[in-house]
Order: structure tokens, then sequence, then C-alpha cells
């Protein structure tokens, strides 16, 4: 234990994910040996990241407007929706460059385990875009594992009577894996060979 | 296969050991507490990733240490195997096969055989179905690691299933429409699991049966005869069976055998289950709920056969195995461990002809006179955190 401001840092470090009280320490007398500058620099982001970044209306993204770059840029196709579950998917498929539409994202997938059900994510939101009739393609490109499958399989349900081509990536992706650790190849490639999915 | 040299460093009570082994039986001797079983244990741990005297990993690192590592060298189809294990209470385990990283521990199984006897296996007999279940699974991993996966995975969409049964009963909006797409992961993966195991049983029955007879000594007496078969709950057309009446088991003919139709079976008996399942909130067919039932002559072997009988019939699974192993073209290393001393004259016998005719056998025991004297090999002795070769 360290007093006061330095134990309080490595506490709060502590409870990010993926921080175990080794690296929590480190990190700590990281900082506590930069420059003060570099300090204020990462005290700013956090500040701007509580205060300036909302998630946009349209896909749910984080955005720093109403709507993310993505929604805002005109020249994405309106027709196909891509369905994830995070994110970091978002920034995992665009660095394929294989995809031209635009992304709806979940916020998780159907996990009893975690008490998560399809009302706990961004299904109503996802339905309400569909409901024009605008969208002839939709993509799921939930990741590869049960809860992924579980969710995409579910989805595909809640819109089988609306006409559209439901997709689902190809496999080819490590089964029980992450979409955002798929290298952008054997991404690109799923892309690429998606399959309709009939519900 | 054969162990050729085994280290270890903070496993169990041992500090560091280091011993160096040829093919042929190898005994350790020394009083009580001293480590014996430690040692071979380490050496099952290679096979299968876990022990069979404890459930988890802590127990096997020494008190007070970070971690434990076992490194042993094998020569197995003529070839060296070096493995290299580090375990840890609170982080993943590391494993290297011949220097080289694998990605995930459990790459590690099938490429070491044991089997391994010991007097916790009398559970295989007397205890709960879970364990029958778990010797199944072992070998299967072992034959085709691919299983390892399978059982993984089914442990995964048994525990959502299950989540969602519990909260179903007070399901807010949507939860009960997705519990048919938990069924069907449950279904298609729980029917990969049961064709593997229906396939293992059927290859490994004969072998058991044969044990039984040689180790019992009676010959072809069918009061005496030993079988083994699998019984599946989703297969079972009630799966509320009154314990003890007549075995409604599916015959042979017309037994669904293929991944699609056992993965049919177990979807159409989840809904037959269903309002039940919903009542008691866990699920209850699958091959979670299946039983391997062991029959001595006409009768259940649990709860009808004698000590003695139980005794043989633990060690002839053991020995099954061992066989069943053997006819796939790796011979294992046999594994004994404090067994000579709870077995008669004749089982004592018996087992010292076959532990003698191993490529390789690593035997306990607290007395040197509980080890036949006709299993003359290498011979070691066990004490104050050492082991020393004798003679
Ligand atoms: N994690 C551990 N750290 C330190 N010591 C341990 C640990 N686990 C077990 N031991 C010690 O190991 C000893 C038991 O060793 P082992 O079971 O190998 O004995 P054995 O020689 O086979 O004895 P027996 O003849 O009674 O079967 C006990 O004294 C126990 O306290
Ligand atoms: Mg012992
Ligand atoms: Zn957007």
């Amino acid at each position: 234990m360290y007093e006061g401001a330095v134990q309080d840092l490595i506490d709060e470090l502590g409870r990010l994910p993926g921080v175990g009280p080794k690296s929590a320490q480190r990190i700590a007398f990281f900082i506590l040996g930069s420059e003060a500058t570099d300090i204020s620099r990462l005290a700013a982001a956090l500040h701007r990241v509580r205060d300036e970044v909302r998630f946009c209306t349209i896909c749910g993204n984080v955005a720093e407007a109403q709507l993310c770059k993505i929604c805002r840029d005109p020249r994405r196709a309106l027709d196909v929706i891509c369905v994830v579950e995070e994110p970091k998917d978002v920034v995992a498929i665009e660095r394929t460059r294989e995809f031209r539409g635009r992304y709806h994202i979940l916020g998780g997938a159907i996990s009893p385990i975690d008490g998560i059900g399809p009302e706990d994510l961004r299904i109503r939101e996802l339905m309400a875009r569909l409901a024009d009739g605008e969208i002839t393609e939709l993509i799921l490109a939930t990741d590869p594992n049960f809860e992924g499958e579980a969710t995409a399989t579910y989805l595909a349900r809640c819109v089988a009577s609306m006409g559209m081509t439901v997709t689902r990536l190809a496999s080819g992706l490590p089964v029980g894996g992450d979409l955002e650790y798929a290298d952008e190849v054997t991404l690109g490639r799923a892309f690429e060979g998606r399959r309709r999915v009939t519900a | 296969m054969h162990l050729r040299q085994l280290v270890l460093h903070d496993f169990r009570s041992w500090v560091t050991a280091d011993l160096a082994l040829q093919p042929g039986p190898a005994v350790f001797v020394g009083p009580n507490g001293q480590g014996k079983t430690n040692l071979v244990e380490a050496v099952g741990y290679l096979a299968t990733l876990g022990s069979h005297r404890v459930a988890t990993d802590a127990p096997l690192v020494r008190q007070g240490a970070g971690q434990a590592i076992v490194r042993a060298r094998f020569a197995r189809d003529d070839r060296e195997l070096l493995v290299e294990c580090e375990i840890s209470p609170v982080k993943a385990n590391r494993v290297r096969v011949n220097r080289a990283p694998l990605p995930r521990p459990r790459e590690l199984l099938g490429l070491v055989r044991t089997v391994l006897f010991a007097p916790e296996d009398l559970a295989l007999v007397r205890g709960d179905p879970s364990e029958r279940r778990r010797f199944l699974d072992e070998l299967l991993v072992t034959r085709a690691p691919r299983y390892a996966g399978v059982r993984q995975d089914y442990d995964r969409v048994l525990k959502q299933r299950n989540a969602l049964l519990k909260t179903a009963r007070h399901a807010r909006g949507d939860a009960l429409r997705t519990l048919d797409i938990w069924d069907a992961h449950v279904a298609r993966v729980g029917g990969e699991l049961l064709a593997g195991r229906l396939a293992l049983v059927a290859a490994l029955a004969p072998y058991v049966s044969a044990a039984y007879a040689a180790i019992a000594g009676t010959g072809s007496a069918a009061e005496e005869a030993a079988g083994i078969t699998y019984e599946s709950s989703a297969l079972r057309p009630d799966p509320y069976p009154i314990q003890g009446a007549p075995d409604s088991n599916l015959s042979t003919q017309g037994r669904p055998e293929s991944v699609a139709e056992l993965t049919e079976a177990i979807a159409e008996a989840l809904l037959r289950v269903r309002g039940d399942e919903l009542d008691r909130g866990i699920t209850l067919v699958g091959p979670h709920r299946d039983e391997l039932r062991l029959r001595l002559g006409g009768s259940a072997a649990k709860g009808y056969a004698s000590h003695g009988e139980s005794w043989s019939f633990a060690l002839a699974l053991k020995l099954g195995a061992y066989d069943l192993l053997r006819a796939d073209g790796v011979e294992p290393i046999l594994i004994l461990d404090d067994v000579f001393a709870e077995l008669d004259t004749r089982r004592r016998a018996h087992l010292s002809t076959i532990a003698a005719a191993a490529e390789q056998t690593l035997i306990t025991a607290a007395v040197s006179e509980d080890v036949p004297a006709s299993l003359s090999g290498m011979r070691f002795q066990v004490a104050d955190g050492e082991v020393h070769p004798i003679g």
C-alpha cells in the first residue's frame, strides 16, 4: 500500500479492464515520472471523452457530434447496414475497406450468463431504421461465438418478414473468437464471402 | 511411449525433483506423505491437464510458491518429446512442446498418453455418474483431441441455457423467445459430444469385458460377466426412469448414430422436457445428464458389487482404456498409484503381469513388499523431499 494520491491512482487504474494490480502500479509510477505537460494532455483527453463524446443517434457508434463520421459521410451507401456488437468492431471492419454501407452497433450480444437479453441491446433502434423499407441488405457481423451466433439468429428472425437480404459473415473467422482480433485479410474475405441467412 | 526424465519445481511438496527413467517398471517406495503420488500425479497432469485427486490447479502449486513447473522428456514413436508446463493458480497456464509455446494449453492433450489407476478410481464404480462421464471424456479427448474444444463449447452453451432457464420464470420481454436458439446450440454441440461418446463406448466395451474376465479369473461364466453401456438421457423415451426398472434404452438396432441424428434427438428431447425445465431452471437432457452403466452379470454394479468386485471393475475400466489406446497404436504409460495394497493375491498377480509387459509402468507403494517381486526394474526411495535410485 502506498500513501494517499499514489494509491488512489493505482486503485483507479486497477479498475480498468485488462489492468491487473501489477500493471496498475507500473502505469502509476510511469505517470509519476512523466512531464507535467504529458500528464495534462492525458487528463484533458479523459475530460474530453466524458464531456464531448456522445453516441451517434443513427448507428450508436461513438461520435463527436449528433452523427458519427460514417453516418455523416455522403459517399456511404444508404441501402445496406452492417450490424456489429461494439464500436471496436467498426474499426476492425473499416480497416478491411470492404464495406461501403453504414453500421448499427448493438452494444453487446445476447448472453443470459451476463443477464443480457434482446431488450438490452439496441434492437428496437435497428428495427426503426429498417422500417422505411430502404434497406436492401442487412449484414450480421456479430462475433463468431455462441453469443454472437445466438444474436444473429434472433435478429434474422426479427427481420424475416421484412423482405431484405440478410447475410452473415462467411466462416473462416476463428470460431469462438472476437471480431476485432481477426486480421484484415481474414475479415475481408469473410465479408466478401458472406452468406444468406434464412430464419 | 515412455518417460525418460521428469523435472519438477514447486509442484506439490517438491521444491525440486529430477529423475531419469528407462522403459520397464519403475517403483517408488517410501513412507506415507513423502511425495510419491505427487511425482506420478505430475506425469498424469501432462496427459490430461488435470489431477486425479483435485479438481483445480491451485493445490498443485507448492504452498508459498507462485507457480509450479513440470518438465518431462518422453520417447514417443522413436522420437523425443519435450513437454514443459507452468502451472499457476492465478494466471493462465503455459505449455511448451519441444521448446515451442502452444497457443493454448489444451493443444497438449493427446500427445502424452497415460493410464492412471489409483484408489480414487473406486469412485468410478461407486460414485456419481459425473465420475464416469469424466472418465469417458478424458479418454475421448486423448484419442481425439478436438473433443477438448467440443467439451468446452458444450459447457459454455449449457451455462448460457441454464442461466436463461433460471431467469425465464420472471422473464422480461423476449427472454423466452431466445430459448430455442440456445436449444439449437445445445443440441448441435451435445450431438457432437454424444456421437463421440457412443463411438468410444462401442470401441471400449469389449476391452473392459475382457479385462474384467481376466482379472476375476472366472472365464466365461455369464453371471460374472461385466459390461458397459452408454445410457443417453436424450435417447431414452422416458427421461425419468424408475430406479431398477428394466432398461428401456433403445436397442442397438435403429439407434441414431450420426451427429445429425443425435442433434435432432437432443433437440426433440429438449422440447419434451421444456415444461419441467422451466419449473426447475436447469437443462434436464443432454450429455451432461448421461450415464455409463456398469453391469455385472444381470445387475448394476453400483449398489450390488462387493468391495472386491467394485475394485475389479474399476481396474477393468482402466485396463480396458489401456488396451484400447494400445490398439490405437501408441502404448500409454501405465501409472499404478498405491493400488497393490488394495488388491488380493490373484488380482495383484494379474496386474503385475500386465505391468511387467508394459512399455513403462510407474508404481508407487508405501512398503516395498506390497509390490510383487516379479516386477523387477528400477526402484526409487522417496523420503525427506528427495528421490534416489536404490540398488
Ligand atoms: N501444494 C502443496 N504444497 C506443499 N505440500 C503439499 C502440497 N500438496 C500436497 N503436499 C504435501 O504432500 C504430501 C503428500 O504427498 P503424496 O500424496 O505424494 O504422498 P505419498 O508419498 O503418495 O503418501 P502415501 O504413501 O500416503 O500415498 C503431504 O504431506 C502434503 O502435505
Ligand atoms: Mg500416495
Ligand atoms: Zn453513426
